[in-house]
């Protein structure tokens, strides 16, 4: 039993890269992750990976702000102190927009990046758990669990032959941790 | 795919040979990873004088209140108002960038957002900081947040001013909150390049970003969306600058053409300093193959374009101040002219209607000294344009036994330049400890829309003798194209 953990089949190239996933799908072999440089339009179908549901989350906040603004105003304006300025009615709707907007968006900005930031587990400080560290550079990585995955040398000849520049078997699982 | 399959017509927007992935970073990355150049040091000298200068001016004017400027009871609001609205309306040219032309699917904008999404940040600190210090008594900036007092009493919120305050600081906030999520991955590849202690402080501010396929996917879900919101944010903000004009009654305020006046002229002020600000980081950071004549060409079409907005909105002005038969409106215009500040009008119809008609001409849109000459008349342009619409309509309106003129003191004129200077400082830092390019963006169009590939294209044979043709002549401007290489293909 060999000690390796991960097998990363490095590719220089976008296509050559979904070119390697195809071919290890094709061959069933299980991908763990797809780690890039840029954002690969198309992958996501292709690995499986259900769409996103923040969409959904940032017009909860969405509502939310505006609610909280427009209950505020109506609160403080309205139930509160109404006050008589020349007359006019204390519960003036146009009034309203500008501040329900600004809190709409601002809601919505700041409760969609945060359950972004929450459920992909980025904060400040949080060790960056990289495979390879041209990963963010100019290489695309498919990472392999090498576990169960066998023969690794069958592997490493799809990702070859896919286009690979280059294919590591590593015992760590994260460079970064080194 | 990777990248769109562009069609052989359109300009590159990545110009140069041999261009790799890895090369997009050296050369973004180059500024970051080595000692800054005499040319920075020289720039951060200087700017850093200019922000201390706002430091000391600032201090004065709190230590001795605002009687310490020139205002007087008729010209209550003049240099820190017109301030405040030019930089709020430089500010506004970053998310136009970043967000507006995200949703048309202008890819030209990826290589340039991330420089003026940070000019919008550093943008709107100047103004905020306008605001404080107008209040000549700082600490009471409290007292426009609603919450409970000891008078208790809540804000005024029909009041435009109190409506400034949330759009402003949801304007600054949300503008923060996307420039720092579009940095991230950035953040991760120089974390991921760096050693020893910079690998450490970049780990942190990378909140630990990897590129998987998850977190690319949501990445360009929480760009979307907030390219979405940023849109109507970035428009609501300058209305509501124009509403702490329009809703009063004072002749040359009181008009209801003032909000898409403003963003109009906001949008104009914003692509000038953008431009400003490019053509030197381009030369000076050598980043001449990622921000091209193209790039140049299309912000000064931008510029051209707003720029003839603003000046149908002058012409409907002095065209409302006629028909309305009001004696005080048409006062009030014709005093722009004839006036004792007959200079400032001249100022702001020239420098922003006559001079921007010049960029019809293509050889001038296409001249990097001639453009930049242009951009800092337009801001120029734009400070008198706020400047007139202030003090020239308070300084004589409706009793002339008040009416007045303004001089500044040394403290305001030391607070405007200074708060350039604050400015530039941070812009100067800026560059120097993080991108100025979205590497992940530009890297995407390296593959459909830049020139190699496009060579490739050609060299490959396939595409339209015609449209080949076309393609050359419009490579003709670039200054940084070889155009022997073409002649053989």
């Amino acid at each position: 039993m060999s000690s390796t953990k991960i097998i990363l089949g490095l590719f220089d190239d976008p296509d050559a890269m979904l070119d390697g996933i195809h071919k290890l799908q094709q061959n069933s072999v299980p991908i763990y992750d797809v780690y890039t440089p840029m954002p690969i339009h198309g992958i996501e179908a292709k690995l499986g990976i259900k769409d996103s549901r923040l969409g959904y989350a940032a017009f909860l906040f969405g509502c939310t702000g505006g609610t909280v603004a427009f209950s505020m105003l109506y609160y403080m304006l309205v139930h509160d102190w109404p006050m008589n300025i020349g007359g006019k009615p204390a519960f003036a709707i146009p009034d309203f927009v500008p501040i329900t907007f600004e809190w709409t968006v601002l809601f919505t900005a700041f409760g969609m990046v945060a359950t972004f930031f929450y459920a992909t587990h980025l904060f400040p400080g949080r060790t960056p758990r990289v495979m390879d560290l041209r990963a963010t550079d100019d290489r695309f990585v498919i990472a392999i669990d090498a576990k169960g995955n066998v023969p690794h040398a069958d592997i490493t000849n799809i990702l070859k032959e896919a286009g690979a520049v280059e294919v590591k078997h590593n015992d760590r699982k994260y460079v970064s941790y080194e | 795919m990777s990248s769109h399959s562009e069609s052989i017509i359109r300009e590159p927007l990545i110009t140069g040979e041999n261009i790799t992935y890895g090369q997009i970073t050296n050369d973004v990355l180059r500024p970051i990873e080595n000692k800054p150049t005499k040319a920075w040091w020289i720039g951060f000298t200087v700017a850093s004088l200019g922000a201390l200068l706002w430091v000391v001016a600032v201090s004065y004017t709190f230590w001795f209140g605002i009687g310490s400027w020139g205002l007087n009871k008729t010209v209550g609001w003049a240099w820190d108002i017109t301030g405040f609205v030019w930089w709020v309306g430089i500010g506004h040219a970053g998310t136009l960038i970043s967000a507006v032309l995200l949703l048309f699917r202008q890819n030209w904008r990826n290589s340039i957002n991330r420089s003026a999404e940070a000019m919008t940040i550093f943008a709107v600190i100047c103004a905020a900081t306008y605001i404080v210090a107008h209040m000549g008594r700082p600490w009471m900036a409290v007292y426009s947040l609603p919450l409970p007092n000891q008078y208790t009493l809540w804000v005024n919120f029909n009041s435009p001013l109190i409506w400034d305050v949330f759009a402003i600081s949801t304007y600054f906030s949300v503008s923060l909150v996307f420039w720092y999520t579009g940095l991230l991955p950035d953040i991760a590849t120089i974390r991921d390049r760096a050693s020893g202690i910079k690998q450490q402080i970049y780990s942190v501010l990378s909140f630990g970003w990897t590129g998987s396929v998850k977190t690319w996917q949501r990445f360009e879900t929480v760009s979307l969306i907030l390219a979405g919101i940023a849109t109507p944010l970035v428009l609501s903000v300058h209305t509501i600058v124009s509403m702490d004009f329009a809703t009063s009654l004072e002749p040359g305020w009181h008009t209801t053409i003032f909000p898409p006046y403003f963003v109009a002229g906001a949008i104009f002020s914003g692509f000038a300093m953008v431009q400003t600000l490019l053509l030197v980081t381009r030369k000076v950071l050598g980043l001449e193959n990622y921000i091209t004549m193209f790039h140049i060409e299309s912000m000064n079409k931008i510029i051209l374009l707003t720029g003839s907005i603003v000046g149908v909105a002058y012409l409907t002005e002095f065209f409302i101040a006629y028909y309305s038969g009001g004696e005080y409106e048409q006062y009030t215009f014709l005093n722009r002219f004839i006036g004792p500040y007959w200079w400032a009008g001249c100022m702001m119809y020239g420098c922003n209607v006559l001079m921007t008609q010049l960029m019809w001409s293509k050889k001038i849109r296409t001249n990097i000294p001639v453009s930049w000459v242009l951009s800092i008349i337009v801001n120029i342009g734009m400070w008198f344009e706020r400047f007139v619409i202030i003090v020239t309509s308070l300084h004589r309106d409706y009793i002339p036994s008040s009416w007045a003129m303004f001089y500044p003191t040394w403290i305001e004129v030391s607070i405007f330049i200074g708060s350039i200077g604050v400015f530039f400082t941070l812009f100067l830092l800026f560059i120097r400890v993080l991108p100025s390019v979205a590497m992940g963006e530009v890297k995407l169009l390296l593959k459909g829309a830049s020139e190699q590939a496009k060579l490739e294209k050609i060299k490959h044979g396939h595409v339209d003798k015609e449209q080949v043709e076309f393609y050359k002549q419009s490579l003709e401007k670039f200054d940084s194209v070889e155009l022997a290489k073409y002649e053989k293909v």
